[in-house]
């Protein structure tokens, strides 16, 4: 079952390159810090660390891939070290050590030249606090990218217009951002991004400082964006809904480490340890668990008449179809039936979140 | 918005045919005029008088500064400086002459023999006198406070809240020549001096203890106008001689008369300019100096107008100084 | 303007030692007390023992070292020692390029009557064209009334000649100080050195430098240029070092993501980002080169410190009055028009719309100008500013006025200055005693006491007291009172460790108030003026004193109405913009010479600082907590007590942090008109040649007075100031 799981959540995995590899990548911040990596003290609690040596480890050991074309979430509550992992990625914080590989290159060994033009044409970031110039006009935020890299005026203009068009902004292409809402602004961050058309886009919490509204636009935004252009995201969020509603997978970290790493479902599903278990706890499980973590082998006495559906069906949405067969509705993968869900599967998962476990 | 350029268009028209037709008047009245009041001498140039700070001074410099702009066609320019700073711009040229120099050795020293910067150039006929003075009313009433050896007596008198319960001696200017506080401690006075700052916070004073009947010693010199409003009384300190003021550590007697003489650059003096000759030739009695003083300090007059004053009536006197 | 600046001049500041609880703070005040009452007990027994008073005409070694050291740079320019080559080839360069400006705007000696390439009329078309550009129609009005007023108060060539070389030194400070600003903006190295080479820029007399900066660069243009940038630079290295730091981190971090060159973050992001406050700083050079400018006046700069210093040495008050006003005009104009700009530059290059009509409307009034600048150029009438009689006038009016004032209060001025002298300074109640008459080394104890219980010994106490007491001793030894200075060139060792320990107290978090005052306290002691410093140090407390007074009472009477704040702003907008100098001449008519008068001058250039300070604390006590004490019916004066100004703790330790510098740079001032100490020392060094190594040694001591009172405050506001801003 567990393989078959595998299968139908990591969407995204190809057997091609990774778009981003990161192995064992530390980030220590503290006096001598290049030197706990690889001690005895590497292993000790933060606390202790800190007492210890007096340096804290933001990022411990964290390793994992992404796909062309994921979205790749890494969540954790404020002072877990997400914020600091994904400003490694692009050595906006030095690592301390470990590895990051963008498009098969090492971006920790890059010089600064060949890291510019990184950050110019392969990797942008969306910030939390937006990070506009105040001092310039939307259309102008937006084709600053191009500005550093030395794109004519004229192009980067109309490049920037197409920007703005795309993230829904048309019509205010000259206003600067003091005058827009915090949405609004964002939106000028999310352009920004877009507009030297990287292969990777990099959030860091963007949508934490908006309004639950606002939040819940941009995050469609975001998916519709996706669906568009196709890029790689690595998305980083305190928010489980947020982290389940866009991730292909999703990476929990805790103190620097890496606690669980999965698909939305297996996330919710089993979690890895308590510290996770708390965090799902509160999520409405039948909006992420899919067919296949509730599907059963047909009893022998079963009718095999019932509905088709695929095994990636969220519960939530097969919830009426089942409810409403008479027979257990079948579930089908390329045409082989991996089992089937009937009214007490669906009601199990619904009601299990009316009563408190 | 159409209607407002068009209007500002013209406006521009406007003022630009308005320049075009100035320019087509020509010149104005400056440079199609003769050179104006500066008589002939062309040859004179700049002429750098330094102002050292009380009004004895002056006197003697504006009075030197106009009749060489006005008979000798300089362009004359007066830099208030004090006597160590104006020593020094000698050497680059900014400073052509200091007309009333008080002794100053050390300084000649220096700019004289040692650099050649300065040279002195003579007497300027006054006499300079420095001393301690009081107040007429109170050599009056004590006639023996004008011996220092009696000042002791006197010095709770004479204390200010400055000094507690000794004696305040008054000084002016710090730039101003004194050793008075080496002589305080030499001749074992009860005093201490206080610096009013400035000539006219000296003459503020006594002029106050000469209206209000109060204990006033200060420091003060001659030739100075204010003697005729209100005529001081010197204290004798013990008499000067030859040498006993060599060393200001040691020194206890009372200051030389000064024979005030003029120092000027000596570029300036061998540069030919007709400023050289009369700067060479000039001198006055102290009683000219305090009439020009007088019309400064106590008739509000600027320099330039006192010393027109005075060349006015002394033509005789300035004559003599140009044709030598 | 004043809260900005002072919160910009400590952006340093290290992090406020965490909050005591209210036990240990009221053991400090109990400490507090009992270290008073050691010193007054002390102070009794040892009265006028080991005082260390130095006779006026005695020279420490360190002092004669200091005159060698002058006659050596003497004879090295004398000799043409190359080192001097690009010196003299920079004074001429700044000589010429006044001189140009002066031939253009007010005096040209190769045309008719020495009159000017562009006459007043010109100068006066241009200037308003300038701030309207710049800073819109209101201020082309106000610049207009300004630069005629110039003329009609009699003094056209004058202002013109201040603002050349204020104009002159501000550019020059913008070429230096800009890269120098962004410099420590990027490193905490670069900042921890430069503060207090800063520091010293800004509390070292000028008079202690001027002497040194006529031998070097002569007197008149060149001297004037280089002594006012000294003192006007400061203000924008520190607000736009400041400035460029707080660019928003994010705005930093997100363009740095899309690959900027540390160059354009430079020029794209962090300085148009921080162009507000550069601006803030701009202004501020502006200001403090103008007032330079005037003391410049010292050593043939030209300008309005002429008849500054013409009436100070004949005592007229008409003429420091009426000239006065034109630099308090002209302070005025430029301190609006560079704020104006400030916003304005936003503005308008958003307001694309009318930008054609705009530059239409300047295009024109520029022609006009140039118009005018051309009439000027041939009419006489247009080029010399006609006579007017406004100046001399009001100068005799004032003159008048000030006898009458004078002949009717001077018997009552002169009781007040003597009981407050015996008040206040002279033993046995006044603070003389505890500073002055007392031994050294009890004052010293009880000045580092004080430090420790205010402002904190810092981090690892040990060291640093062990630090300090090396220090200590140090300058004992090497001060040449019971040795004849067997150590006379380890003066060089000596400086080496004071400033090291300033730039590493200063570096390192957490420093407290100890280190700094004990290298002060050191080197007072070292350059051999203690008893000197300590009649400048008693002069700047009394002062302190009424200026704290003054600015609770009247701060807090602004702070709480907004009627009394604008009909009060004003004249203490006047009274800081006035020079220094220019107070002098009244006050000297008014009051007799001494200590008295140099602490009235002081009170009145101080104050206005304290007052802004103390109403913009007490404004800023939130509305709600001012509501809810209401609510809970506070009487007007229980609002003041226990809500406004407990609140505005932190303001008030500002303000009189500000006050002591303000008061100890004017009591310098003091030393022209009969206030001793070390102002004294400081003036007579500029103006005998023999002393100017004891002037300089002044100079270096009030530097210390001023580092030492400066970072006892601060700490003090970090560790007590907290509560306000909670």
């Amino acid at each position: 079952m567990t393989a078959t799981v595998d299968d139908v959540g990591a969407a995204a995995s190809t057997d091609g390159q990774s778009a981003l590899t990161v192995n064992n990548l530390w980030k220590v911040f503290g006096p001598r810090a290049d030197k706990i990596v690889g001690s005895p003290e590497a292993d000790l609690s933060r606390a202790d660390l800190l007492a210890q040596t007096g340096c804290t480890a933001a990022v411990r050991d964290v390793s994992f891939e992404v796909s062309p074309g994921e979205v790749f979430v890494v969540m954790g509550l404020s002072g877990s070290g997400k914020s600091t992992l994904v400003r490694c990625l692009t050595r906006l914080i030095e690592p301390t050590a470990g590895q990051v590989l963008i498009d098969g290159e090492d971006v920790v060994s890059m010089s600064d030249t060949r890291l510019r033009e990184l950050r110019r044409h392969h990797v942008s970031m969306v910030f939390q606090h937006f990070g506009l110039l105040p001092h310039r006009k939307v259309i102008d935020n937006v084709g600053y990218g191009l500005e550093v890299r030395g794109t004519s005026k004229a192009d980067r203009r109309s490049r920037a217009q197409e920007m703005v068009d795309l993230v829904g902004l048309s019509g205010n292409e000259n206003a600067y951002p003091d005058q827009l809402s915090g949405g609004m602004q964002q939106r000028v961050g999310l352009a920004r991004a877009l507009a030297v058309d990287p292969s990777i886009l990099l959030f860091d919490e963007p949508f934490s400082a908006l309004d639950p509204l606002i939040r819940r636009d941009m995050q469609n935004e975001v998916i519709r964006l996706h669906h568009e252009v196709g890029k790689t995201m690595v998305f980083i969020t305190h928010d489980l809904s947020e982290a389940l509603k866009l991730g292909d997978r999703i990476l929990i970290m805790r103190d620097g480490a890496l606690i669980q790493m999965g698909t939305p479902a297996e996330v919710v599903a089993t979690p890895a340890d308590d510290y996770v278990r708390d965090f799902v706890s509160e999520v409405p499980r039948s909006h992420v668990l899919t067919l296949a973590w509730v599907m059963r082998p047909p009893r022998p006495d079963e009718a095999l008449t019932g509905p088709e559906m695929a095994p990636d069906t969220i519960v939530r949405d097969a919830a009426r179809r089942v409810i409403d067969a008479a027979d257990p509705v079948k579930v089908v993968d390329n045409g082989q039936l991996l089992g089937v869900v009937d009214q007490d599967d669906i009601l199990r998962v619904i009601v299990a979140e009316e009563t408190p476990s | 918005m159409r209607v407002t350029r068009r209007r500002a268009g013209r406006a521009a028209a406007l003022a630009a045919a308005a320049s075009l037709l100035l320019a087509a008047c020509g010149g104005g009245d400056i440079d199609s005029g003769d050179s104006g009041g500066s008589a002939g001498g062309a040859d004179c140039g700049d002429f750098n008088m330094a102002i050292n700070p009380w009004v004895g001074y002056e006197a003697s410099a504006y009075v030197v500064g106009e009749v060489a702009a006005q008979k000798l066609g300089c362009n004359t320019n007066y830099l208030k400086l004090k006597e160590e700073i104006a020593w020094q711009g000698f050497g680059s040229g900014k400073v052509d002459v200091v007309i009333e120099n008080w002794g100053h050795d050390d300084l000649k020293k220096e700019y004289v023999d040692k650099q050649e910067t300065a040279v002195v150039v003579g007497p300027n006929g006054n006499v300079g006198v420095i001393g301690w003075y009081v107040p007429p009313w109170l050599a009056e009433a004590n006639p023996d406070i004008t011996n220092w050896e009696n000042l002791n007596k006197y010095a709770s008198d004479f204390s200010t809240a400055e000094t507690g319960d000794k004696g305040t001696l008054w000084d002016g200017d710090p730039s101003f020549v004194t050793n008075d506080e080496a002589l305080i401690e030499n001749l074992k006075l009860d005093y201490e001096v206080v610096y009013a700052g400035s000539e006219a916070a000296l003459i503020q004073g006594f002029r106050n203890a000469e209206k209000n009947k109060e204990f006033y010693l200060g420091y003060f010199y001659e030739p100075q106008w204010f003697l005729s409003e209100v005529p001081l009384v010197k204290v004798d300190l013990p008499a000067w001689e030859e040498g006993c003021d060599a060393d200001p550590a040691t020194v206890a007697c009372d200051y030389p008369e000064y024979i005030l003489d003029k120092i000027a650059s000596a570029d300036f003096m061998a540069s030919g300019s007709p400023a050289a000759d009369l700067v060479s030739n000039f001198t006055w009695t102290n009683d000219d100096q305090n009439q020009v003083a007088l019309y400064i300090a106590n008739d509000g007059m600027s320099g330039e107008d006192a010393a027109q004053q005075w060349i006015d009536d002394n033509p005789d006197k300035v004559d003599a100084w140009i044709n030598g | 303007m004043t809260v900005e600046l002072t919160e910009i001049e400590h952006p340093a500041a290290e992090a406020p030692v965490p909050q005591d609880d209210e036990g240990g703070g009221r053991l400090r005040w109990i400490a507090l007390g009992v270290v008073v009452v050691v010193w007054v007990i002390l102070g009794v027994i040892f009265h006028g023992k080991g005082t260390q008073d130095l006779p006026v005409s005695q020279l420490t070694a360190f002092q004669e070292w200091l005159n060698e050291l002058r006659n050596t740079i003497e004879d090295a320019k004398f000799n043409g020692n190359p080192i001097f080559l690009p010196i003299d080839w920079l004074s001429e360069a700044l000589d010429w390029t006044v001189t140009q400006l002066q031939n253009l705007f007010v005096s040209d000696s190769s045309r008719p009557q020495g009159v000017a390439q562009v006459g007043w009329a010109g100068v006066v078309a241009l200037a308003v064209w300038v701030a309207y550009a710049l800073s819109g129609l209101r201020i082309a009005i106000l610049a207009l009334a300004v630069m005629l007023s110039f003329g009609w108060l009699g003094y056209w060539e004058q202002s013109i000649d201040t603002l050349i070389i204020t104009g002159v030194s501000v550019v020059i400070c913008v070429i230096i100080g800009l890269p120098t600003g962004i410099w420590m903006s990027r490193s905490k190295r670069v900042t921890s050195v430069l503060t207090p080479v800063l520091d010293t820029m800004q509390t070292m007399p000028s008079f202690a430098y001027l002497g040194p900066l006529v031998l070097i660069f002569g007197i008149g243009n060149p001297g004037a240029v280089v002594a006012t940038l000294i003192y006007a630079l400061p203000p924008l290295i520190r607000i736009s070092a400041y400035g460029l730091s707080t660019v928003s981190p994010s705005t930093v971090e997100a363009t740095t993501a899309l690959g900027s060159t540390s160059t354009q973050l430079m020029t794209k992001v962090q300085l148009p980002m921080a162009r507000r406050t550069i601006i803030v700083g701009l202004n501020q050079t502006i200001m403090a080169a103008l007032s330079m400018a005037i003391i410049a006046a010292f050593i043939a700069g030209p300008g309005l410190g002429i008849p500054i210093i013409d009436a100070l040495s004949v005592l007229n008050v008409g003429i420091a009055f009426v000239s006065g006003m034109c630099i308090v005009f002209m302070a005025i104009m430029l301190d609006r028009a560079t704020s104006a700009a400030g916003e304005r530059s936003e503005a308008t290059s958003r307001r694309e719309v009318n930008g054609q009509r705009r530059r239409l409307i300047l295009g024109i009034s520029a022609a006009v100008a140039v118009v005018v600048v051309a009439i000027s150029h041939n009419q006489l009438r247009w080029n010399v500013f006609p006579d007017s009689e406004w100046g001399r006038r009001i100068a005799n009016w004032v003159n008048d006025a000030t006898d009458t004032i004078s002949n009717s209060i001077g018997q009552f001025t002169r009781w007040l200055s003597d009981a407050f002298t015996e008040v206040f300074l002279n033993p046995p109640f006044g603070l003389d005693a505890w500073f002055v008459d007392a031994p050294w080394w009890l004052v010293s104890l009880g000045i580092l006491a004080v430090a420790i219980l205010l402002g904190g010994a810092g981090k690892e106490a040990t060291p640093r007291l062990a630090a300090a007491v090396a220090l200590g001793a140090a300058a004992v030894l090497m001060s040449g009172y019971w040795a004849d200075s067997p150590l006379d060139m380890s003066w060089v060792i000596y400086w080496g460790a004071v400033v090291a320990l300033l730039i590493g107290s200063s570096a390192v978090g957490g420093g407290g108030a100890l280190i700094p005052t004990a290298a002060s306290i050191s080197l007072i002691f070292a350059v051999g003026l203690w008893n000197d410093s300590m009649v400048t140090l008693t002069m700047t407390l009394v002062a302190t004193l009424f200026v704290m007074i003054f600015g609770i009472v009247v701060g807090v009477w602004m702070g709480r109405s907004r009627r009394v704040d604008a009909t009060v702003r004003p004249f203490l907008d006047g009274l800081q913009t006035l020079p220094a100098l220019v107070y002098l001449v009244p006050a000297l008519a008014f009051f007799p010479a001494g200590r008295f008068l140099a602490i009235i001058a002081a009170v009145l250039y101080a104050a206005p600082v304290a007052i802004k300070i103390t109403a913009d604390g007490v404004r800023s006590v939130a509305g709600p907590t001012v509501e809810a004490a209401q609510s809970l019916g506070s009487s007007r004066w229980q609002m003041i007590g226990k809500v406004q100004l407990p609140m505005s703790k932190g303001s008030i330790v500002l303000s009189a942090n500000q006050g002591l510098l303000f008061v100890l740079s004017m009591v310098v001032i003091g030393g022209l008109v009969g206030g001793g100490g070390l102002g004294f020392l400081v003036i007579n060094g500029f103006s005998q040649r023999e002393d100017f190594g004891k002037g300089l040694a002044a100079g270096i001591a009030i530097t210390a007075l001023g580092i030492m009172l400066d970072r006892i405050t601060v700490h003090t506001a970090a560790r007590y100031g907290r509560a306000d801003t909670a």
